[in-house]
């Protein structure tokens, strides 16, 4: 009880990572403190009159009631400047590979490191000169702080003013003055490369714009049927083993945006080193570079303290936003909420308080609301344009999707790619069920795949969504009567159905060909497809039997074209198109030949 | 001079709460000594500025408020350990149960080990052969992983889990540095002598460990069983550098004595009673298997469950997948149809096994054919509800071949007898020769490059 003083508070109670701290009414809400011997990081979640209550990042284990809490006097925030790109952090953005450097391999207690390097030097071009004027958010300076990214020195949010004493180009570390502005109130403030933000505060920008640009991903039963739009919101529910975490990889590998934000909250610790082992040695199919150039990992597994869970969405959500006002296309992946869900509930449940459905507090909607809210398509505050897209993975327990999480996150979010326990179970990756999932982007995105594709993009979605439809119709009567008995229109709907199913949505992760796939392959796969359906359709009605044109192999050619033609030479489909030409004219003239011969 | 504290303030189940202790740590140890019944120890686990409240390890039978001195350790619960706990039985806390005497340790370790910081995990890669095909083609075990197996009761959980360590450790290049972690957790005597047993007749006993909370033994221990095991399991693989597997069993006990502290101490419940934190507090165990870069040895857990009625949406099976790396579930119908081990493959997954299987892991063909084997049993469940409503004879051709491949991918694949072992190939093989009995055009999960080179188009395959 050394350190107790006027500014120290002591610890009065430990219960999981919430502790309770007496003796010092000055401590804010949602400011940052120093716990116990160790110093062990924690933030004020409750403040009452004669007590406050703390929940703290690391693990409470050994903590002593009478053990001094030290106001830091900031909220939590992240540290911000070049050096986060290809670094993966702890839920309250420690550098996990420094940590190891320090703890082995083992995350010990009260440890104290510094989030960017201090001591490298970049070469920075600076952007303005003295007596320039200064406006909040402007971009004074720029790095390349990867190969495959120029990052923006932007003044922090809240500074204005005249610049002052501006250096010239040259190396800098994050440290060093590179500026300083003189503010109205004829204060000087000194400008680095770097910034802190407090994470629950969300930046500011200049306003808010429409969407209008889809976030390609290269799935097919993404980008065809339940479109993203950068600065979109997306949520994935899916039981267990179902892909929300193998989605999350397709789209943080493949996805066109300038930066990949990935926050493993409360996962495996082995998909973080799948992360780390795979990335490096991916290509950007934009840049051409290592994929690891544009991605930034927030990685607070299972395992870890519960309380750097909960920070870690804000963690990650902060840092992209800083992307986002250099005027970059983030995406931001966040894996499992529902873990993040259940930290909101455990800490909920520590301070007693009275809990809604299924224990969760009252306050997960609009907590869930508030993160989703920090997605957006937005013009910056330096006039630049830049989105943050959220995708979302949710956890339903015991696959029940009306559970609170999923049920509110359906709510706040515009995109909803259902993932399914059966076609998982079959085995058709990725298994997003295309009867429960949805795009609210499609009217909004409609123009730019018009123009992109071509203006038959709409119809021919819908064309392909109504075969599928009218296959679980049909289906159910399969179920009962068997297939044999459908007349032969109907059977053709089965098979145009099957070849949607294998050939078009199942996607194989795995397949250098398939695992990314450029929109107008896409596009061409999808007319195919729908080509065939129409010359097929007008054999069956002139009497052919279905088996029949399925017996010409056209059909299996199709579900093959996946691998058959490569991404980056789509001669194929030409091809494909004269074979069903010659399969329709073949088999018409083969029949009306017979037809005629029949008659004489 | 030791420092007791005399008198207890309030005990409630299976909880003793003490009042103004001075210098208690959370989570620390403290040691009871009941008079006339001798010392207990139990662990804190919240403190009030007043209060502090103790999960007693033996229970709380016996103790008055007025018979019991307390004694704060000044540590946590930590586990003595030397190589000579290889060929040992332990209670639930650590404590010998063989009557050989202590551990001289090497080293103490605390049983909550600390969370593996994950750019120190090595991305595990290397398969185990099993030598069964169900496990070994379609759900392939990765050293390093956790792949439980959910199951129920009477169920050939046990007589499985046994045949892996079996089989498994063939395989292993160097005999010497592997090593079995067994913790029963709440499980009958029976089940622990069956695993006893085994170990014994095939000749491991003495690189075993075993972990011992029976049916009838204190319920506090179950929740330090396993993370008793999971130290001596570090120990083993980290700093011995031993491949070791552990064996858990059952879960469901473990998280039904979770449940029990969590309602005496009257937390807000989730699911079916169970505390909100059981995910967390699963995965402090679960998350303890894995590999570390720089280090020889590895912890693969293999933890048995078994599912109240079978229901897989249980919050202990459903939590437990949602941490593991796949799992292995067991059939009732199968069983009583006489198909050992009874997979129910398609609600199994191996999570692990998409990196390391195929060309330079297994064998090329590897993900294809189980893509297909998948796709095609799949399919033999929609053709069996179809010959269910409208008969077999109705079916078309093509539905009639399916049926015919399901029974012989039960009969010849799934069923193995309990010490039948094979190869690698030889599951391959037969997987191919099972999707030959099925026309070409209904592969749709092979390349044309496999069909050209594995299928045999001959139709002779097949039985
Ligand atoms: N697109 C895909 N292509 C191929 N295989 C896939 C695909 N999606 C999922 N899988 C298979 O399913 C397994 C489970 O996927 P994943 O780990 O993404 O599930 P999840 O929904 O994240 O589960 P959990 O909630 O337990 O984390 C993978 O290991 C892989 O074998
Ligand atoms: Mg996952």
């Amino acid at each position: 009880m050394t350190e107790r003083n006027r500014n120290n508070g002591y610890i009065s109670g430990v219960s999981g990572p919430v502790v309770s701290v007496k003796g010092n009414p000055a401590l804010k809400m949602l400011e940052m403190v120093l716990v116990g011997k160790n110093r062990l990081i924690g933030e004020v979640i409750s403040v009452e009159k004669d007590k406050t209550v703390v929940q703290v990042y690391e693990t409470t284990s050994g903590l002593k009631n009478g053990e001094p809490v030290v106001s830091s006097g900031s909220p939590l925030s992240v540290t911000l400047g070049p050096g986060i790109l290809g670094e993966v952090f702890d839920g309250i953005q420690r550098p996990l590979k420094k940590i190891e450097e320090l703890s082995g391999s083992s995350i010990q207690k009260g440890l104290e490191i510094k989030t960017l390097d201090e001591t490298k030097k970049w070469n920075t071009t600076i952007k303005i000169k003295d007596g320039d004027t200064a406006t909040e958010g402007q971009i004074i300076a720029e790095v390349w702080e990867t190969p495959a990214l120029l990052h923006k020195i932007m003044l922090p949010p809240n500074v204005s003013g005249t610049f002052k004493n501006v250096r010239g180009n040259g190396e800098y570390t994050i440290v060093e003055v590179i500026a300083s502005v003189e503010t109205k109130k004829e204060k000087i403030i000194d400008i680095t490369m770097t910034h802190k933000w407090p994470v629950k505060k969300p930046r500011p920008f200049g306003k808010r714009r429409p969407v209008y640009m889809p976030l390609i991903t290269g799935q097919r039963v993404i980008d065809m049927l339940f479109p993203m739009a950068k600065g979109g919101t997306a949520a994935i529910p899916g039981g267990f083993g179902t892909g929300k975490t193998m989605t999350q990889h397709q789209l943080a590998k493949w996805s066109d945006a300038d930066i990949v934000v990935y926050i493993g909250c409360g996962e495996r610790g082995n998909e973080i080193a799948d992360v780390l082992e795979s990335f490096p040695k991916l290509k950007d199919p934009k840049t051409g570079l290592s994929l690891m150039n544009r991605t930034v990992l927030i990685a607070n597994t299972s395992n870890m303290p519960v309380a750097a869970r909960e920070a870690s969405i804000y963690t990650g959500i902060t840092i992209a936003e800083y992307y986002r006002d250099m005027g970059y296309h983030v995406a931001l992946m966040a894996d499992s909420t529902s873990r993040w869900a259940e930290a909101l509930r455990e800490i909920s449940g520590r301070l007693e308080e009275m809990p809604a459905e299924e224990g969760y507090p009252a306050y997960l909607p609009s907590r869930l609301s508030q993160f989703y809210e920090r997605a957006g398509y937005v013009q910056n505050l330096n006039g630049s344009e830049g989105s943050i897209s959220i995708i979302g993975a949710v956890s339903p327990q015991s696959n029940d999707f009306s559970e609170p999480v999923t049920q509110n996150t359906k709510r706040f979010t515009r995109c909803f790619w259902a993932l399914d326990k059966a076609l998982a179970y079959a085995r058709h990756y990725p298994a997003i069920n295309w009867t429960g999932s949805y795009s609210e982007y499609i009217d909004e995105l409609a123009p730019w795949y018009e123009e992109n594709t071509d203006r038959q993009y709409g119809e021919k979605r819908t064309e392909i969504l109504r075969i599928l439809q009218e296959e679980s119709r049909l289906m159910e009567i399969v179920k009962l009567i068997g297939q044999d008995v459908l007349p032969d229109g109907q059977k053709l709907t089965l098979e145009m159905a099957k070849i949607i199913r294998q050939g078009f949505l199942q996607q194989n992760a795995f397949h250098e060909n398939d695992t990314f796939v450029p929109v107008e392959k896409q596009y061409k796969m999808m007319s195919i497809i729908l080509y065939l359906n129409e010359k097929a359709e007008k054999l069956v009605a002139t009497g052919i039997p279905v088996s029949v044109l399925v017996d010409t192999g056209v059909f299996n050619e199709l579900v093959q074209m996946k691998y058959n033609i490569p991404n980056d030479n789509l001669d194929g489909f030409a091809t494909l198109e004269r074979r069903i030409d010659d399969f329709y004219n073949d088999l018409s003239i083969e029949y009306n030949d017979a037809r005629r011969r029949n008659s004489q | 001079m030791r420092l007791e504290y005399l008198d207890l303030h309030e005990i409630k189940g299976p909880l003793v709460i003490l009042k103004d202790v001075k210098g208690a740590s959370y989570e620390e140890m403290v040691e009871f000594t009941i008079q006339g019944v001798g010392k207990r120890i139990g662990r804190i686990i919240r403190m009030t500025e007043e209060l502090c409240v103790v999960q007693v390890f033996e229970g709380t039978a016996d103790i008055s408020l007025e018979n019991t001195r307390t004694y704060l350790t000044g540590h946590t619960l930590q586990l003595p350990l030397s190589s000579e706990i290889l060929g040992r039985i332990f209670d639930g806390k650590g404590s010998p149960k063989d009557g050989l005497g202590d551990i001289y340790p090497d080293m103490k370790a605390d049983i909550n080990g600390l969370p593996i910081n994950p750019v120190s995990r090595k991305y595990p890669k290397n398969f185990i052969q099993t030598g069964l095909s169900s496990i070994d083609g379609l759900a392939t075990l990765i050293r390093g992983q956790k792949l439980p197996i959910f199951s129920g009761s009477g169920l050939p959980h046990n007589d499985l889990a046994v045949q892996i360590v079996r089989q498994a450790k063939i395989t292993d290049t160097d005999n010497s540095k592997f090593a079995i972690v067994f913790a029963a957790i709440g499980v009958k005597s029976d089940v622990a002598e069956y695993f006893t047993k085994s170990f014994k007749e095939s000749g491991v006993l003495e690189k075993v460990v075993m972990f011992l909370n029976l049916a009838d033994d204190p319920v506090v221990e179950r929740i330090t069983t396993p993370r008793c095991a999971l130290t001596a399991a570090e120990y083993l693989a980290f700093e011995k550098g031993m491949h070791v597997l552990v064996i858990m069993t059952d879960m469901i006990s473990y998280a039904e004595a979770l449940r029990e502290i969590s309602s005496s101490m009257e937390e807000i419940p989730s699911r079916k009673g169970f505390p909100g934190y059981l995910y967390s507090d699963l995965a402090s165990m679960y998350e303890r298997a894995g590999i570390i870069e720089g280090k020889e040895g590895s912890i693969t857990q293999i933890p048995i469950l078994t599912m109240p009625n079978d229901d897989i949406t249980h919050p202990v099976p459903d939590l437990t997948a949602y941490i593991t790396e796949g799992q292995l579930v067991l059939d009732r119908e199968l069983t009583q149809r006489g198909v050992y081990p009874p997979v129910s493959i398609l609600m199994s997954l191996s999570r692990l096994m998409k990196d390391s299987i195929g060309e330079g892991f297994t064998r090329e063909d590897h993900p294809g054919i189980a893509n297909q084997l998948f796709a095609s049993y799949a399919r033999v469940q929609e053709v069996r509800a179809l010959a269910s409503v409208i008969g077999e004879d109705e079916l078309s051709d093509t539905d009639k071949k399916f049926m015919a491949f399901g029974r012989a991918f039960e009969d010849r694949f799934l069923k193995q007898l309990r010490d039948e072992n094979r190869d690698m190939k030889k599951t391959l093989d037969l997987g191919w020769r099972l999707i030959s009995t099925l026309p070409e055009a209904e592969l749709d999960r092979l390349t044309p490059e496999l069909i050209a080179k594995y299928y045999d188009k001959s139709g002779r395959g097949g039985f």
